[in-house]
């Protein structure tokens, strides 16, 4: 087997016991904790007999591990069960809205790297000169700022000062795909602040570390242009880092959608999960929660992937 | 000693003012917490310095009073998450074996989900009051300062004096406290601040949601809440408790930034 698929093959395995062990955490994380479902649901003054029942009907007579495996057989066969709070099917409404969280986070990506990257590389080009200076300085500005906080400052901004946008996020089935664009314009510009300034950064880190080799003084010796120096020799050689960090900023995009799908009343998975964790509706954020680790998981485990593959020391062994 | 630079100094004079109102709320705010005072959402004025909120109460004291609970949160739980993660951080260098293997892989298993995606779930099922939140947090928060701290303490445990002093016959705690804590300390306080700011961060977050300090209390992560239907009419009474939120991060972080600048160059260039 060629090294560099059996280095991938064991990501991905280790991966998914990642995802079955964080799974075990979810659940024995909501039903270990005290606190008392059929209470919950019932409220303080039923009866013990209705209790019981509920009890018995929601199967929670049974021990833990049983109830855990179950649940894990449904989970891996498409079946959430139930809300309890209105007993919709969790499944499906988890499939409506994934599409327009996916649409939210996607949008954002679409701009932030190429942004990100491009800022980067023109930083790293002029560093420590007047451009270096300004694009640090305001990606520094936004970075120690949590997503809500970058939020109402956006919407404040750009519908109050300068009222080009609608501050409220509505996407519904059957709009057109500019329309919605133009609903989602907002959450995906504050999006786009909070991973920018990260990413960025360590894009123009890597080029400098980079910029120091003897191979890129020779190409600079050659007498080729400063930028063409960067994309042609520095760039492919710092590829490897920036990948990871991009794709661990995506990551972080999934805790960052969540926050600011509230703040725009976007409907979509993360305002389901912080609904429903108000509502205490376990089988909802057992469901959500696992959709979200899994999101975070997989994509960590992307950026180990094209980590490995991005290095042609390991692309080609001796 | 060198010269303080001009960040650091901006930095500490604001994180100091912060601290000094969150100690001195009760005497410093102009107003009551909760006195409904004013008209809904009135402009800065001379009687009321910040204007009025969703219900005609005072900003500023409520600030004033808010900055307090934030402080207080985030300050228990970041205590909490060193106390925790740098004891079992310093333990699990030190005793290496099963004990490093376990604690490592629990820890690496916490941290491949989300802190809030974690939080929201175990919030679920937990009442909601300060000391859970606090305790959430902080047990949160501690694996981050155990990875720092097992990593800093690997460094230590193989040098000579410690050693020396576990051939003198000390014991495990002798050798946590008196040999590796002491040489540890530098990387960890400047990791304090920035655990410090990750913590206000995390409340205000969880606040904003509805999941973290619950009313009649507030801080301000719960005020952005309360006027964030303002901000859709001008009142831009939501962007007070944010800007106050974005000075106290800002603030601290430059302070961590001067202290990690500062001992990595104590130690030769070689930081946390």
């Amino acid at each position: 087997m060629h090294p560099i698929l059996k280095l991938v093959v064991q990501r991905i395995a280790l991966g998914l016991l990642l995802l079955l062990a964080v799974s075990v955490l979810i659940y024995a994380g909501t039903e270990a904790l005290p606190g008392d479902v059929a209470q919950a649901i019932l409220g303080q003054s039923a009866t013990p007999e209705a209790l019981a029942n509920l009890r018995e009907s929601l199967g929670l007579n049974q021990p833990g591990y049983i109830r855990y495996f179950h649940w894990l057989g449904g989970v891996l066969t498409g079946d959430f069960g139930k809300a309890l709070t209105n007993g919709q099917d969790i499944g499906q409404a988890i499939a409506q809205r994934l599409g327009n969280t996916l649409f939210l986070a996607g949008c954002a990506a679409a701009i932030s790297v190429p942004l990100a990257i491009g800022l980067g590389l023109v930083a790293a080009r002029y560093n420590g000169r007047w451009p270096d200076k300004v694009i640090s300085g305001i990606t520094l500005s936004t970075i120690s700022l949590p997503e809500f906080v970058a939020a109402y400052f956006v919407i404040y901004l750009l519908t109050q000062v300068f009222p080009i946008f609608q501050p409220v996020a509505m996407v519904f089935p059957g709009m057109s795909f500019w329309a919605k664009l133009n609903a989602v314009a907002l959450p995906v510009i504050v999006l786009v602040l909070v991973v920018l300034a990260h990413m960025m950064r360590m894009t123009r880190a890597a080029i400098l570390n980079v910029m120091q080799s003897a191979y890129i003084e020779t190409a600079e010796l050659k007498g080729l242009s400063p930028m063409r120096v960067i994309w042609k020799h520095a760039l492919p050689n710092a590829v490897a880092p920036i990948i990871s960090v991009v794709v661990l900023n995506l990551a972080y995009l999934v805790v960052g959608v969540v926050v600011v799908e509230v703040v725009f009343s976007y409907n979509a998975l993360g305002q389901y999960l912080v609904d429903h964790v108000a509502k205490r509706d376990l089988p909802v954020v057992q469901a959500v929660g696992l959709i979200f680790a899994a999101v975070y998981i997989g994509l960590n485990i992307l950026a180990d992937v094209l980590a490995i593959v991005a290095n042609p020391r390991l692309r080609h062994p001796k | 000693m060198r010269r303080i630079p001009l960040s650091a100094l901006i930095g500490l004079f604001f994180t100091g003012l912060f601290l000094f109102t969150a100690l001195f709320a009760q005497w410093i705010a102009p107003y009551p917490l909760d006195a409904v005072l004013g008209g809904v959402w009135e402009p800065p004025s001379a009687q009321f310095w910040l204007g009025t909120d969703t219900i005609g109460r005072d900003i500023l004291s409520r600030l004033i009073y808010g900055g307090q609970i934030t402080i207080f949160v985030a300050l228990l739980s970041s205590l909490l998450a060193f106390g925790l993660g740098s004891f079992l951080g310093f333990l699990a260098a030190v005793r290496g074996g099963w004990v490093d293997q376990l604690l490592s892989r629990l820890v690496d298993l916490m941290m491949a989900i989300p802190s809030l995606i974690v939080a929201l779930v175990v919030l679920s099922v937990l009442p909601i009051s300060l000391p859970v939140l606090i305790l959430v947090m902080g047990l949160l928060d501690a694996t981050r300062v155990f990875r720092l701290s097992r990593a800093v303490a690997m460094d230590i445990a193989v040098m000579d004096y410690v050693e020396a002093a576990k051939l003198r016959g000390e014991g495990q705690i002798w050798v946590i406290f008196r040999e590796i804590l002491p040489n540890a300390l530098s990387p960890l306080v400047a990791e304090f601040g920035l655990r410090f700011i990750f913590a206000v961060l995390f409340i205000s977050t969880l606040s904003f949601l509805g999941l973290g300090i619950q009313p009649p209390l507030s801080d301000w992560g719960g005020m952005v809440k309360e006027n964030k239907d303002g901000l859709v009419y001008g009142k831009s009474a939501a962007l007070m408790p944010a800007l106050a939120i974005a000075a106290l991060a800002i603030s601290v972080n430059l302070v961590a930034d001067w202290i990690l600048s500062r001992t990595s160059s104590l130690k030769g260039g070689r930081g946390a």
